[in-house]
């Protein structure tokens, strides 16, 4: 294989010139004439009705340009079709503290806050449910009447036949985990500017993940066609699936401009963000694994109740990510999965890095290590004998194309010091191991249709500039310097000749977002395949213009030459003026929608879990346990990804890195704390991510299995990494000092209250010296 | 709402502004001045992305009153170098994975800016601290530690590059 100009190195990405300068414009930093500060107002009840709202004195305020209620827009909206259950402001009732009641517009931020304490808002409080476990009881006083007893959505697959798999295992373990709800926390809090033209179309700058569903869904609250409205992505300041779902004040901006006629910016404050959230649900699971005499396992069933919050958001889906990829990572043949998504009167969760999977797989792989203690096996060998053999279809029909886990596993391991380490670390200090995966983009879209997934298209012209116009949202991954790398190797030009236009209604085709870690491969495939239109577009000019085979035709570095005529060499610029002189014009179309056999199977919810291809990851954590104290010193995370091909290493390990660091932080410090509905720490000072201090060395290691679908080989780098690291620490936690934590976030509180059960079981004696271990 | 007029000295341009007494800087700067590179990430000086330099010391903008540096050198992302170059810790954060979504950057430029002002060669463990203020929720912070690192070496290849004073 001819080797590559620009896939797979370690470029820097192409919009970091704005970023380092200060001068990109992310949504809060665009200002437009005659804009007004937009401000909502939250509710304070966790559950109430509303009786009335007055805003006769907020709109008698000078500098208020406009109050809107419920009433302005009532049409429900929600990410997915079977969940349209919020609106933009409350219209019956309020359902979490924070819930979205009213909003004003005003002149400035000042006088829009002030507006805000003058509307009156008539509650009839209502019973509240803030435990999921108690809520699924319930009997009155329903979250939403359409969801008797406030379950959401209940999931039960049966895959194999798990209850003859248990009763023949030599081993099994039962355990309850336990996981607190974590969010993204971006840094970037959210902001909309929405703009009312003068031609009675609305323009919308949003930072968003997903700037297709957003303008659906403002066509549908602001009851507008969506061919008068546009919607535009500036920089966005990271996701993490937080700006994956149409935000509150994404289509509050909107309705306000409308009814302003003004151009209208809504920014959140941090608190905001916080009771916005979307995060990681509240995750109950009771897991049962069992395992022959030989470590194969054998069986796994969950039960798994999550936290939803008081919305439907993308709950369905999270729940049904949780069973999917559960039992897909090894070869299990026999798998059960109950899944509850449960409503209370909490901010809704939804989407987080990892989405559905991190919880679940904590409580796996914490659960094979117990059982690999049990049946007296390394916790690196129990794996090597639950491997898949790619390719294959798991139990419950996901296709499996390419499987790297082995080599990460291997160079884990060695890379860790492994088999030097474990179980031969002083007590107080030990190593980990887990494993995790994670989908390239979901086989089957939100809103079920046969078209493409994304749409890519490139224009050359006689400046001979190549410019792409994609509808993918760059969020901070680095998904436009991917794309551009792809044009570029497949046109051999230079990158700098790569113009990208993103993420713009008006001028992108339609891509369905960043989110489930699809755009690499899934935009990667359209920017090759339009990539390769184009060329063979050029090339078809330049032979005909040289009287030369176009398949003996190559490019790169800018020119096009012969294989087998040295003297046949033409730059790029002429070539391209040779092409729209022969063709009319250079254009090209590429597509990309995931192959039939790669959409999963016909169960209820089978939807949900199939992707074109899976991407895996090993990890080893090493730590020590302070046991007077109970804190956790992380030293250092061994992280293994197989992303199919690394188009960008630079990036990837980026991705990998990143990832770790928001596995380590809900592993050990991160966690909303709940108070009646209320969040007790709205903020950074409070919601601790980790800062330089708490995060260790993270050494990744790129491992490439070539998948056989994906853009060069390529599949997903930005989520699969991060389910590992949780357990990987939990399992170093047991080997440093001999007790297992199934509660994250796994605090030095949580590890004193084990060291002294362990201590007060053994009648006092804690030999401390020779290793409490086991 | 009663205004006054201060004086700022900003990347070396002094702007006269009419601002409500209690403005703080961050918003002098993003809303009275257009300098939207400093970020507002969080409301309790937590996040590390509003910092901009004052005579060369690392400040939070969020919780600096405007007026009160009406005789300082304030200088924000948008004037730590030339317009249309790059100064090596812009260099390094863009080279070396530094800037991931970008949000954070301003703020870890200017720290990394009043670190090496102060320490042109720190271990990594002081990099480490003096960093510890800012927030990134992307990176890991492993690829900023590696942009620092670039950047230290892109300043020493400059400062070797520079033609010797004349007369020696
Ligand atoms: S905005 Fe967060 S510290 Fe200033
Ligand atoms: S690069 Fe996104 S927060 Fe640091």
């Amino acid at each position: 294989m001819a080797s590559h100009s620009h896939i797979g190195k370690p470029l820097p990405m192409t919009d970091a010139p704005g970023k380092v300068t200060g001068l990109g414009k992310y949504a809060d930093d665009l200002t437009v004439t005659g804009m007004l500060y937009g401000k909502i107002l939250h509710s304070v009840h966790p559950h109430a009705r509303i009786r009335a709202i007055d805003t006769s004195k907020a709109e008698a305020l000078p500098g208020v340009k406009a109050v809107a209620t419920g009433k302005d827009a009532p049409n429900p909206y929600g990410i997915l079709p079977i969940g349209h259950d919020e609106r933009v402001f409350a219209l019956d009732k309020a359902r979490y503290i924070g819930d979205n009641v009213a909003a004003v517009a005003a002149t400035s931020a000042e006088i829009a806050e002030a507006a805000l304490d003058l509307i009156d808002v008539d509650y009839e409080p209502l019973p509240a449910w803030f435990d999921p476990l108690e809520s699924m009881q319930a009997t009155s006083n329903w979250i939403h009447e359409q969801k008797p007893g406030n379950v959401e959505k209940e999931y039960h697959h049966e895959f194999g036949n798990p209850e003859q798999a248990f009763a023949e295992s030599a081993f099994i373990r039962e355990e309850r985990y336990y996981a607190g709800e974590v969010t993204h926390a971006a840094m970037e809090p959210h902001s909309t500017l929405a703009i009312w033209e003068p031609d009675g179309r609305l323009t919308v700058h949003s930072s968003t993940q997903v700037p297709y569903y957003l303008h659906r869904t403002i066509a549908e609250v602001c009851e507008m066609p969506m061919s008068q409205i546009r919607i535009i992505k500036p920089l966005v300041g990271g996701g993490f699936g937080g700006k994956s779902e149409v935000i509150p004040l994404e289509v509050a901006a909107p309705v306000l401009a409308k009814k302003a006629r003004r151009p209208v910016k809504i920014t959140y404050t941090r608190e905001e963000v916080f009771y916005a959230h979307r995060g990681r649900p509240i995750t109950i699971a009771d897991l049962k694994v069992g395992l022959t005499r030989e470590g194969k396992i054998n069986a796994v069933a969950a039960r798994v109740v999550q936290d939803g919050g008081a919305y439907c958001g993308y709950g369905p889906v999270t729940v049904l990510y949780s069973g999917a990829l559960l039992g897909a990572l090894y070869d299990i043949p026999n798998v059960r999965y109950d899944g509850y998504r449960v409503l209370t009167n909490k901010p809704a969760c939804g989407a987080m890095r990892g989405h559905g999977t991190v919880n679940v797989r904590f409580a796996f792989e914490s659960t094979l290590d117990q059982l690999a203690h049990d049946a007296g096996m390394d916790p690196v060998e129990i794996r090597r004998r639950n491997l898949l053999k790619a390719p294959c279809i798991t139990v419950n029909g996901l296709r499996v194309t390419s499987y790297g886990l082995p080599e990460c596993i291997e160079k884990a391991a060695e890379r860790s010091g492994w088999a030097e380490k474990k179980g031969k670390l002083p007590y107080g200090r030990g190593v980990g191991i887990a494993c995790s995966h994670y989908v390239s983009g979901a086989a089957n879209p939100i809103i079920r249709s046969n078209m493409p997934h994304t749409t890519v298209n490139i224009k050359v012209d006689r400046d001979a500039a190549v410019t792409l116009f994609t509808g993918a949202s760059e969020i901070g991954q680095g998904s436009d310097t991917i794309q551009a790398q792809i044009v570029a190797e497949v046109l051999g030009v230079k990158m700098e000749r790569i113009k990208l236009v993103a993420a713009d209604t008006d001028l992108t085709p339609v891509d369905l977002g960043s989110y489930s870690s699809r755009v690499t491969f899934m935009a990667g495939n359209a920017c090759l395949e339009a990539a390769k239109n184009i060329r063979a577009q050029v090339f078809a000019a330049v032979a005909k213009k040289s009287g030369c085979d176009p398949a003996v035709l190559e490019a790169r570095d800018d020119f096009i030459f012969s294989t087998r005529d040295p003297g046949l060499r033409m730059n790029f610029d002429e070539a391209a003026v040779a092409a729209i002189d022969f063709h009319g014009a250079l254009v090209a179309t590429g597509t990309y929608a995931p192959p039939e056999e790669a959409r999963g199977g016909k169960h209820k919810g089978a939807g949900v879990g199939p992707s074109p291809s899976y991407s895996y990851s090993a990890q080893v954590v090493e730590l020590s346990v302070d046991t007077e104290t109970g804190q956790v010193r992380v030293h250092r995370i061994v992280a293994a990804h197989d992303c199919g091909k690394a188009l960008n290493p630079l990036t990837v390990e980026g991705q990998i890195e990143g990832s770790v660091y928001m596995g380590l932080g809900q592993a050990l410090q991160e966690e909303m704390i709940w108070n009646e509905g209320r969040l007790m720490n709205p903020s950074l000072l409070e919601y601790r991510t980790p800062t330089t201090l708490e995060t260790p060395e993270i050494e990744s290691i790129i491992v490439e299995s070539n998948d056989p679908e994906g853009p060069f080989g390529a599949k997903e780098a930005g989520e699969g990494s991060l389910a590992a690291t949780i357990p990987a620490v939990a399992n170093a936690i047991y080997d440093a000092v001999g007790v297992r934590i199934n509660s994250l976030p796994i605090t030095p509180e949580k590890i004193l209250a084990a060291l002294r059960e362990k201590e007060k079981q053994r009648g006092g004696k804690v030999a401390r010296s020779n290793g409490g271990r086991r | 709402m009663n205004k006054e007029l201060i004086r700022l000295k900003v990347n070396g341009e002094v702007h006269e502004v009419a601002v409500p007494p209690h403005k703080l800087l961050l918003d002098v700067l993003r809303e009275d001045l257009g300098l939207t590179g400093a970020k507002r990430g969080c409301d309790d000086s937590s996040c590390g992305c509003c910092a901009v330099l004052v005579d060369s010391v690392a400040i939070l903008s969020c919780v600096a009153i405007a007026s009160c540096y009406q005789d300082a050198e304030i200088v924000t992302v948008e004037g730590i170098a030339p317009p249309g170059t790059l100064d090596p810790v812009q260099e390094g954060y863009a080279l070396a994975g530094g800037a991931q979504c970008g949000y954070c950057t301003p703020g870890f430029l200017i720290c990394t800016k009043a670190l090496l002002a102060r320490h042109p060669h720190p271990t990594l463990e002081e990099i480490r601290v003096a960093l510890s203020s800012n927030l990134c929720r992307c990176t890991g912070y492993m690829q900023i530690y590696e942009s620092v690192q670039l950047a230290i070496e892109r300043a020493q290849a400059r400062e070797a590059a520079k033609p010797a004073p004349v007369g020696r």
